[in-house]
């Protein structure tokens, strides 16, 4: 994972917001995974930062917080980009060529798995699977979803989002 | 009373081509013609025809509109639902005959078909409960509470012979009746809807086009092993299917069918959301459990099994979406009913999610019997652009790739596993003569290396030493010493793993090894990729009769690796070329190929 360190820029609204959303939760069975699902809406990211506020309040070590963090593929260490692309690497649509999607994307925004483009903007990554299985090869920019896509539609889909 | 009800896909697949707007135009041409009071637009979930979406069909004629575009839609108002007059352009093509229009459940893709799980999918609106209950909902519960013993329940299941359609096949009744037997304060029922199987889609199909009837189900095992409380675990990546279950669980809340004293018989039950964050391994059922308990998705050893100790250390039976699915139908219709359907050992039908080189990408439900050549040539067209079949993957990560000599097997659980692959959740994917059988087994070896949990050695090291042997094959640099090591490391982590992930992991290897151990070879021996995938073994060449020497190669190769003069045949430098294929995208005369 890229390690493109930006200062931890949180505000006394979002954290009150996960500070309710804790209250409401605390007492519930096997709560930590939904209370790390809502602090990853609030800030986009979960900074350590963010991780020791949430293992404070549950009176839980900070190792127990981060162990659970960074077993799930879906809770991000690093911000993402405003745009957030995922390219589906599941077998439906690399058997029809997402690899190459994938490494085009690489090429054309300078950037790895992962990683975010130093101005912010893209974001990319792999996923598994979104389930439109018909439409493969298929990737997403936010919430708009582009299939049956070629590598040559690329550079345009990424102007798109000038 | 509506004269025409008119259905819009608004599964996954429709909506990622735009069924949301489609809908919303729709809505918008009824009101313009003033029909509203007489055409009733209806979201409904999949159809299971993805690849012609976004789809729509209206009744009561069950005209049905394939890839529907916005612009189409006011003509399919003014023409269709006002005047009457099919848009015949617009529809599907296999239902349009000489005679005119014939019925969808007559085409190839429908007729094969037999919908049990599905039963509901693209014909009800899955966010109106009254609508599942209009077509029988809940009245397998209202039976189970009230004319049945929680041992009748499980006899019922016992009889019909439904296995557990998440993969491994256990017979569901029989996972009942173990939790029932365990006396405890607690017990929960799961169900597992974390579909993880990359290109299997048919959790996520019921969940969003039919989800009261995973809860009625539950409500059904609850009543039957004596638990209050269940969770639905679900991935993160399905998020209409989130939402879709956040309304159900609340209006089944509502009308009194979750909850306290559930018709009055004082059963209680309530079901719960938790929402997975993007790990394969939890699809594994202790692994599942770990994860709903809010810690690291590890799986734990067994025994103790989750009957004796599951979820929080209490009994707990863990069902798959769409084994819950058949459930309400089997109470209903009665076991007999749903053992008359399949082969000996495998009862019912089974969805399977179609993908990758066919015609007809999409899911379908087929009686357990059916054979591989049924589910590819007629229900699914076929494969494309006159290629010619190599594969077909089932399992998923877990499963293996079937060669064209089994396709008359008749699918069921047994005789896919003597074949060297597994059910699965139902995932197919076909693979044609373009796709190299190494590059697939390294593709999901990357997977398992990925989503393997770290937690045992064979598992963790095992696939990880798996994947670099094929990726020194694929790069021309594997010797056949390598194949029989890879063998052997295989059955070791098969034999040594903790959970299904790593028993399963090295399947891939396995039956492409078994079928497809030509294609190894050419690699390894000839240093070829004989489907033109391993980029490392390919070379480019240009056929100097066909070359017309128009330079559009020689200005868009970005290594300037070709050469040769104006009208004259090009050559590529072998020493240069970085093999992105792009000459050979762009070359008019298909003078450029790759050996």
């Amino acid at each position: 994972m890229a390690s493109n360190k930006i200062p931890f820029a949180g505000s006394k609204e979002q954290e009150a917001a996960l500070m309710q959303y804790i209250a409401e939760k605390k007492d519930d069975p096997g709560c930590l995974m939904p209370i790390l699902q809502k602090a990853q809406e609030i800030y986009g990211y979960l900074p350590i930062e963010v991780q020791t506020m949430i293992a404070d309040e549950l009176h839980i070590p900070l190792e127990k917080v981060y162990g659970v963090v960074t077993f799930y593929a879906q809770f991000a260490l690093n911000p993402k980009g405003r745009y957030k692309i995922s390219v589906c690497l599941g077998t439906a649509c690399y058997v029809k060529g997402s690899g190459d999607i994938f490494n085009k994307l690489q090429e054309l925004l300078g950037i790895g798995s992962g990683e975010c483009t130093p101005d912010g903007k893209f974001s990319l990554e792999a996923c598994r699977c979104i389930g439109a299985c018909g439409l493969a090869p298929v990737m997403t920019v936010n919430e708009d979803v582009y299939g049956r896509l070629t590598v040559d539609e690329l550079s345009g889909i990424l102007n798109k989002y000038a | 009373m509506y004269r025409s009800h008119v259905l819009v896909c608004g599964g996954t697949g429709c909506t990622s081509s735009g069924s949301m707007q489609i809908m919303k135009t729709l809505q918008e041409e009824i009101d313009k013609n003033g029909l509203h009071d007489e055409v009733c637009v209806v979201q409904t979930g999949c159809h299971g025809l993805c690849a012609l979406g976004p789809i729509m069909i209206i009744y009561p004629e069950a005209t049905f509109y394939s890839m529907v575009k916005q612009e189409d839609i006011p003509e399919i108002v003014s023409e269709h639902l006002l005047k009457g007059r099919v848009v015949t352009r617009l529809v599907y093509n296999e239902t349009v005959t000489d005679e005119g229009i014939k019925s969808l459940s007559d085409t190839e893709f429908y007729k094969h078909q037999h919908r049990v799980a599905l039963r509901n999918c693209g014909v009800i609106d899955p966010e109106n409960i009254e609508e599942y209950i209009g077509t029988g909902g809940y009245e397998a519960l209202g039976k189970v509470l009230t004319e049945m013993t929680p041992d009748q329940v499980i006899q019922t299941l016992l009889d019909s012979g439904l296995r557990g359609r998440g993969g491994a096949g256990f017979p569901t009744g029989l996972k009942w009746k173990f939790a029932k037997a365990n006396d405890a304060d607690q017990k929960y029922v799961c169900c597992n809807a974390d579909e993880g199987d990359p290109g299997a889609f048919m959790d996520r199909s019921v969940l969003e086009g039919d989800p009261h009837v995973v809860l009625e189900a539950m409500a059904i095992a609850g009543y039957a092993i004596g638990a209050s409380q269940g969770y639905i675990y679900v991935r993160a990546e399905y998020p209409i299917a989130v939402a879709r279950l956040e309304i159900a669980i609340q209006q089944a809340k509502e009308y009194g069918l979750l909850g306290k004293d559930i018709f009055g018989t004082g059963f209680d039950f309530d079901i719960g959301l938790r929402l997975g964050a993007g790990a394969f391994v939890c699809g594994e059922e202790t692994a599942l459990m770990t994860s709903i308990e809010g810690k690291r998705g590890e799986p734990r050893p067994r025994p103790p099994f989750p009957a004796l100790k599951g979820l929080f250390q209490k009994p707990t039976i863990l069902n798959n979406v769409e084994t819950l699915a058949n459930i309400p139908q089997i109470i209903l219709n009665g076991p007999e009913w749903f053992a008359s359907m399949g082969t000996e050992k495998s009862k019912g039908t089974k969805v399977f999610a179609l993908g990758g080189k066919i015609h007809n990408t999409g899911l379908v439900e087929v009686p357990m019997g059916t054979t591989l050549r049924q589910v590819i040539e007629d229900i699914g067209g076929g494969i494309p652009n006159g290629k010619k079949f190599k594969a077909a993957q089932t399992g998923g990560p877990s499963g293996g790739c079937i060669p064209a000599e089994h396709f008359d097997v008749p699918i069921d659980y047994d005789n896919l596993i003597s074949i060297g692959s597994m059910m699965g959740s139902g995932g197919l994917i076909v693979m044609d003569e373009d796709n190299c059988m190494v590059d697939i087994a390294k593709f999901f070896l990357e997977f398992t290396v990925d989503e393997s949990c770290g937690k045992c050695t064979p598992c963790r090291i095992g696939t990880k030493r798996l994947y670099e042997m094929l990726d020194k094959i694929t790069k021309g640099k594997g010797t056949l010493e390598d194949l029989d090591k890879m063998e052997e490391l295989c059955y070791y982590i098969k034999e040594n793993s903790l959970c299904g992930l790593g028993q399963t992991a090295p399947n891939p290897v396995l039956s492409t090894l078994r079928y497809f151990r030509d294609e190894y070879i050419a690699h390894v021996v000839d240093k070829k990729c004989p489907a033109g995938v391993c980029k490392a073994l390919l070379s480019y060449v240009i056929d100097a009769d066909k070359c017309r020497g128009c330079t559009l190669c020689a200005r868009t190769c970005p290594n300037n690796a070709i050469e040769g003069k104006v009208k004259e045949p090009h050559i590529i430098r072998q020493d240069k070329c970085i093999k992105c294929g792009a000459c050979m995208e762009k070359c008019r005369f298909g003078a450029i190929s790759k050996k």
